[in-house]
């Protein structure tokens, strides 16, 4: 990546692996430009979500450590550091 | 317990909701000399219709429909407005907890006004937990949110107006909207949406009419039957007319209409009838010092929301002689309310959808065979597990009042799963909150 | 429908499960009447852990049998039970404390209960999340878990089999003289009539020393690998023991979900149909959690609830014959009746058929309490 970073991306880190975002994207929206899934459900099926308004908990992630975080309900932060679950 | 902290969040009005209804509540209630706070859970203010664009955080302004002069009108006002917080409890009367991000906030209150919106009904059928297959206000909420959608297939399918207004979005993200689906006959779709010539302020200017101008194919009588994929969605079955259709896509945007959220007032014990939340004109719920204002008294649209967030902000703050004043434009805004209830009930055959291997609990993942052995919501839930997860109900309930009958439990605290230090109250002072909360001195 | 039975148990709750199965097993006609669903009592609210408890000699007998009852019956639950014998360390947090680890110890083991000390390096590594330094404790390693509406469902499954007979949504409204009157007006005969009714006992057998006893739990949501085995601090003892006033105890259970089972409280209250959220005493659980674990607070709860026990004056059931030959008592196991509900069942119907019992039924008959209804000054003494 050649181009100067713009100030309105930010960049953050999604399975270990470094991303990089417009600022003001939720959580889940980079999680899927990510090309992974949110979760993995109780019986292994990949999941992603289903209502982005903090009602399903479909789209939990661990954001900065907090395990089954709604990431529909979180805007990237620089250097934020998402593990899906 | 009164700290300085705590003497800093006691309002004489406090709003649980900045959508439209909030939003017009609170504006009312501060014009009119109360100190007014309005807190909601969402990242910036707007609620679902006005939903702020990626990288604002005022209400999405694009569609003249008055957002921006509310919003002005709002911000001219000394209303404390907290972004990001979810009400979860109510620890003794009068006073509400709320968290953000691991911090707790206790808010007292004289008058509580709950606007605390609506939410999708979402009902399963084969393939619907498969990634890329979200509800129809979910899709627009991810565009919103910064999901680049340009040139991909989309699918619109479930019933209500929600469906053509995201259309709309859509198309000017440059998505290809493949068809939408509406669950309703035309014949019953057809009183309301002639209806709409005599309330040009609505939500939708027309069906038919609307898609065509968006030069998106629109069926009626037309509904999801499966969705396919490989871990990921490729394509949806459609039942239109009788007949299958297999279409391929990248999303399948599927809602069946709106439900109130009438957690926090079943909460509260304020009286909930006929699945909303009981008011009178005032929007006074049964419990005197709480109104409830939008939504979640009966999905009524934009403009009842706005109406009766006005009356409830004015009561509230002791000048009912002008919220009486609403009360013509409330009444001509329900009849609005009650066409659209009938023209998007659900049809019947909506029933058949799940399979016996279909999960209905998405958290718990419970197939719909296993929930029909048993006799009621409790009976289902002790031995299957089905709403036990982290959504408690709000899903697989709303789909099982609609599949079954059946009614879920009572709610008690906490609303929504929430830190256990939360709930034994250790509390954060509300400065220690991250960037975005919006708060005036 | 049949209205003629040898046995009807009234109460569909892990106790009433069990009864009724060992009734039918025994090749009684029996009907299981229950007014709402299976399990749906103190059932539903109980933490599930099948423990060997301490408090007295027979309440030792007590749980140290329905322990092996379980442990026998285990390889046959059925997935949904979430049987799971992870063991319970008993947390000592000072050497006043491990003195007590070490009494119990000899107590256990002097009762043919496996049990194990272990110090503070070793309690530290079996269970990492613990704060540091913390004395010790006793592990427990045939204790077990199990999710208890389940558990009654596969009892009645069971009883089913043998030809019970279930009748759900039917409120018991008299139970006396060999006739079970039910609220739409049916009446059956009865041989025997078991009430299992848990704390609501006392309204179809009048002078039982039974009180509801409310206590509330946390569940959170899953973490996996967080927790290994139930953690319950000595002083746990000491608030069971009470018998007044509201008390707290760290307890704490990692369910097979990866879910961790938050406990648990102690409230005596007047009304045992009030399961509402009493927020100061889930702050004091949390509180008093927190110096045990103290990550533990950052961790995401899903839900509280609460239910009552069915307490007895001396913190044992009450099993066997009443006043009415026709009556027998299956109630009162305060904070242990998932545990004791198997050995309860296997007394009770040893003693219907007259057959030996395993463990003495003496301390648990009704008749060890005068019938008359105390007042609470009274129970205090
Ligand atoms: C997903 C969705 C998308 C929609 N999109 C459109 C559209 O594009 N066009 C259109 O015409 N109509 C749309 N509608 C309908 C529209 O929202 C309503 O007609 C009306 O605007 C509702 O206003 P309101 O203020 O009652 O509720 P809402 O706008 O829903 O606002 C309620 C607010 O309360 C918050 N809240 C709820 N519970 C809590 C709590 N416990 N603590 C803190 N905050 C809480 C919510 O997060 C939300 O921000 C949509 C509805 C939904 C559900
Ligand atoms: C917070 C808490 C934690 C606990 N933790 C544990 C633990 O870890 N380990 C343990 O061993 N025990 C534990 N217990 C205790 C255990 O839950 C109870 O002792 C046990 O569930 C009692 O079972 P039961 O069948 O006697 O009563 P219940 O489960 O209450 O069953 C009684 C049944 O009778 C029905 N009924 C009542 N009246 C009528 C009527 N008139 N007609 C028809 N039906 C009627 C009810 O609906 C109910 O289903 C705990 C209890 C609580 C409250
Ligand atoms: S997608 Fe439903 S909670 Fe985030």
């Amino acid at each position: 990546m050649s181009e100067q970073m713009r100030p309105e991306q930010i960049q953050i880190t999604i399975d270990q692996q470094s991303i990089t975002v417009a600022a003001g994207s939720t959580v889940a929206v980079a999680i899927a430009l990510a090309g992974l899934n949110c979760r993995t459900s109780v019986t292994g099926e990949p999941r992603g979500p289903l209502c982005a308004m903090g009602i399903c908990f479909e789209c939990r992630a661990t954001v900065n450590g907090i395990a089954h975080s709604r990431t529909c309900q979180l805007l990237c932060e620089p250097a934020m550091d998402i593990r899906t679950q | 317990m009164t700290t300085q902290s705590h003497l800093a969040h006691r309002f004489q009005t406090l709003i649980v909701g900045s959508g439209p209804a909030g939003i017009a509540a609170a504006t009312c209630a501060a014009e009119a000399g109360h100190r007014v706070g309005i807190i909601d859970d969402n990242p910036n203010p707007g609620g679902q219709i006005w939903r702020s664009l990626r990288g604002q955080s005022t209400p999405d302004t694009s569609h003249g429909d008055g957002a921006s002069e509310w919003y002005r009108r709002l911000t001219a006002t000394s209303a404390t407005r907290l972004q990001g917080w979810s009400v979860f409890d109510q620890p003794e009367a009068g006073i509400v907890r709320a968290e953000r991000q691991g911090g707790t906030v206790h808010l007292h209150y004289d008058n509580l006004i709950i606007a605390t919106g609506a939410r999708e009904r979402f009902l399963p059928f084969p393939g619907w937990t498969l990634p890329n297959v979200m509800g129809v206000g979910a899709i627009q909420a991810m565009v919103k949110g910064g999901l680049p959608v340009a040139g991909k297939r989309i699918v619109l399918a479930g019933s209500g107006p929600l469906l053509l207004a995201v259309a709309a979005t859509l198309r000017a993200a440059e998505a290809i909207v493949v068809c939408i689906c509406e669950q309703a006959s035309l014949r019953q779709l057809a009183p309301f949406a002639l209806g709409l010539a005599a309330d040009p302020a609505k939500i939708m200017q027309g069906l038919r009419y609307k898609a065509a101008t968006l030069d998106v194919p629109f069926h009626t009588s037309a509904w999801p039957v499966e969705a396919d994929g490989d871990g990921i969605l490729r394509s949806v079955t459609i039942l239109h007319h009788g007949e299958k259709q297999q279409i391929s896509c990248d999303y399948l945007a599927c809602g069946f209409h709106l439900v109130p959220n009438t957690e926090l007032a079943a909460m509260l014990g304020c009286r909930i009838e006929a699945d909303n939340v009981a008011v009178d004109e005032l929007q006074r719920t049964s419990i005197s010092n709480i109104f409830c204002a939008g939504e979640p008294t009966g999905i009524g649209g934009l403009e009842l929301s706005l109406i009766e967030g006005q009356i409830a902000g004015l009561a509230g703050a002791g000048q009912d002689k002008e919220a009486r004043l609403l009360l013509d434009k409330k009444r001509r805004a329900s009849h609005f309310a009650d066409r659209l209830a009938a023209a998007f009930a659900l049809r019947s055959e909506l029933k058949e959808l799940p399979q016996e291997t279909t999960l209905v609990c998405r958290c718990e993942d419970v197939p719909y065979g296993s929930l029909k052995q048993h006799h009621s919501w409790r009976a289902a839930k002790l031995h299957t597990r089905c709403g036990m997860g982290p959504c408690q109900g709000r899903i697989c309930g709303t789909a099982t009042h609609f599949l079954l009958g059946w009614n879920a439990d009572s709610v008690r605290p906490p609303l929504l799963p929430v830190r256990i230090a939360s709930l034994a109250s250790l509390e954060a002072p509300l400065n220690s909150a991250t960037s975005n909360t919006q708060e005036t001195p | 429908m049949t209205t003629s039975y040898d046995a009807v148990i009234l109460g569909a709750g892990i106790v009433g499960a069990a009864c009724a199965l060992e009734c039918a097993r025994a090749g009684m006609r029996v009907a299981i009447v229950e007014r709402d669903t299976i399990g749906s009592g103190a059932t539903a609210a109980g933490m599930g852990h099948v423990v060997a408890m301490d408090d007295s000699p027979a309440q030792l007998a007590l749980t140290g049998y329905s322990r092996s009852l379980w442990t026998r019956l285990s390889p046959e639950l059925p997935a949904s039970v979430e049987y799971h014998a992870c063991g319970t360390i008993w947390v000592a947090r000072d050497e006043e404390e491990m003195d007590e680890v070490h009494r119990k110890l000899a107590y256990y083991t002097a009762e043919g209960i496996e049990a194990e000390v272990l110090d503070s390096n070793a309690l530290a590594e079996a269970e990492p999340n613990l704060a540091r330094p913390l004395a010790g404790g006793l592990l427990v390693p045939h204790d077990a878990v199990l999710y208890p509406p389940c558990a009654a469902g596969y009892l009645v499954e069971q009883a089913q089999r043998h030809g019970a007979t279930l009748l759900l949504g039917h409120t018991v409204i008299s139970a006396a003289h060999g006739q079970v009157t039910l609220k739409d007006g049916t009446a059956l005969q009865a041989k025997i009539i078991v009430n299992a009714t848990g704390s609501l006992a006392p309204a179809l057998t009048p002078g039982l020393q039974v009180k509801p006893r409310k206590g509330h739990l946390i569940i959170t949501d899953r973490y996996p690998g967080y927790l290994h085995h139930q953690l319950v601090e000595l002083g746990y003892l000491k608030s069971a023991h009470s018998s007044t006033g509201d008390s707290v105890a760290f307890n704490v259970q990692p369910r097979k979900t990866g879910q961790l089972l938050i406990g648990s409280s102690r409230q005596f209250d007047s009304d045992s149909e009030d399961t509402s959220v009493d927020h100061k005493i889930v702050a004091a659980m949390i509180e008093r959690a927190a110096l045990y674990m103290p990550g533990l607070p950052s961790l995401s709860a899903l839900r509280i609830w609460s239910g009552f026990r069915a307490a007895t004056p001396d913190k044992l059931p009450l099993i066997g014959p009443t006043e009415d030959p026709t009556v027998f008592l299956a109630t009162g196991h305060e904070g242990l009746g998932i545990t004791t509900s198997l050995g309860t069942a296997r007394l009770l119907a040893d003693h219907l058929l007259s057959r030996p019992t395993t463990i003495p039924l003496a301390p648990y008959l009704p008749s060890r309490l005068p019938s008359s209804y105390l007042s609470d000054e009274a129970i205090h003494v």
